[in-house]
């Protein structure tokens, strides 16, 4: 299946999970966020949290700023 | 000041002076600008994170305990600042937020009706809000009234180093406001952030005017003076001004 991460389009096994797809940004442990089409997922639910086609990942972090 | 700390939402720090880790040019130099401020909270912003990509400014931040506040930088609307509030309390675990909803690019000017509307959101859904807000006592106590638990109006827009270009209105906040206020945005040099602590503000939060100056650290270190300076002066109770001149020294006899 295909879904969109941080606007890129990734092609996925069937039955992909959130926490797959942190695994292979290399996402730190630490400081991360997910919003699963424009909501916010919790990182305790990532690993049960199964991708459909087209879903759209936005992975955030703190940069400087502000 | 030890004996006077700043007191947020329960919480109390040393400082009273903020620093934002925007504008600066690497990570070493905002790094010994940190220190030099003895800042104890700091701004960081939340984006997209590109795969690989790693800012560092969390880690400077742990290592030398100071506590990161996320904002919502950016945002023009109240759903996209709720959201980007969320991410920033997911993110790093914390569910104080320095709310920005800004209504254009060329001002960054707070949109106050987006404004009004997130913080009620916010505050409803648990988060410490700190609001970005303009130098309007109205909408300083609204924000108040839904619940934020300090109001942070800006001196002059953000950047511009025009430094409080309404004091009076700063004044009528202070003497109006039920929780801190924080002078936000405009600040230029020292003695600007002096001027916002004798208007009584409780806290200065600034960064350009450090992050950008030709040499960040050096100051840095005068802001966290002139806070102090500013802070006591307000405390001591300055003179009434007077028309004429008054002699300080006895009269003469002949």
């Amino acid at each position: 299946m295909t879904v969109i991460v941080n606007g890129q389009r990734w092609e996925l096994p069937d039955g992909a999970t959130l926490a797959d797809v942190l695994g292979r940004l290399g996402a730190p442990s630490a400081g991360v966020a997910v919003a699963l089409n424009g909501a916010v997922v919790p990182r305790a639910s990532w690993t049960a949290t199964s991708l459909h086609s087209d879903a759209q990942i936005d992975v955030f972090t703190a940069v400087q700023g502000g | 000041m030890a004996d006077d700390p700043l007191a947020i939402a329960g919480r109390q720090f040393g400082s009273r002076l903020i620093l934002g880790t925007g504008g600066a040019g690497n990570l070493a130099i905002l790094e010994q600008a940190l220190l030099a401020a003895q800042t104890e909270l700091t701004t960081v912003a939340i984006r997209r994170m590109d795969t690989g990509a790693r800012t560092g400014v969390l880690e400077l931040l742990v290592r030398h305990g100071i506590e990161p506040l996320p904002n919502t930088a950016g945002c023009r609307s109240a759903a996209e600042a709720v959201l980007t509030a969320q991410l920033g309390r997911e993110a790093l675990q914390t569910s104080w937020v320095k709310l920005e909803v800004i209504a254009d690019d060329r001002t960054l000017l707070p949109d106050p009706i987006e404004l009004l509307d997130a913080a009620e959101q916010l505050v409803d859904d648990g988060f410490t809000v700190l609001p970005y807000t303009n130098d309007d006592p109205v909408l300083a106590g609204k924000l108040a009234d839904v619940g934020c638990a300090a109001v942070m109006p800006l001196g002059s827009p953000i950047g511009t180093g025009l430094g409080i270009r309404n004091p009076h209105n700063i004044e009528m906040i202070v003497a109006q406001a039920q929780v801190p206020v924080v002078l936000d945005a405009g600040i230029g040099t020292a003695s600007e952030a002096a001027q916002a602590m004798e208007l009584g503000c409780d806290a200065v939060l600034l960064a350009t005017a450090v992050t950008r100056a030709d040499d960040p650290p050096r100051m840095a270190e005068a802001m966290r003076l002139a806070v102090q300076a500013g802070r006591h002066a307000r405390l001591a109770g300055r003179i009434p001004q007077r028309f004429w001149a008054q002699a300080s020294s006895p009269d003469r006899t002949p």
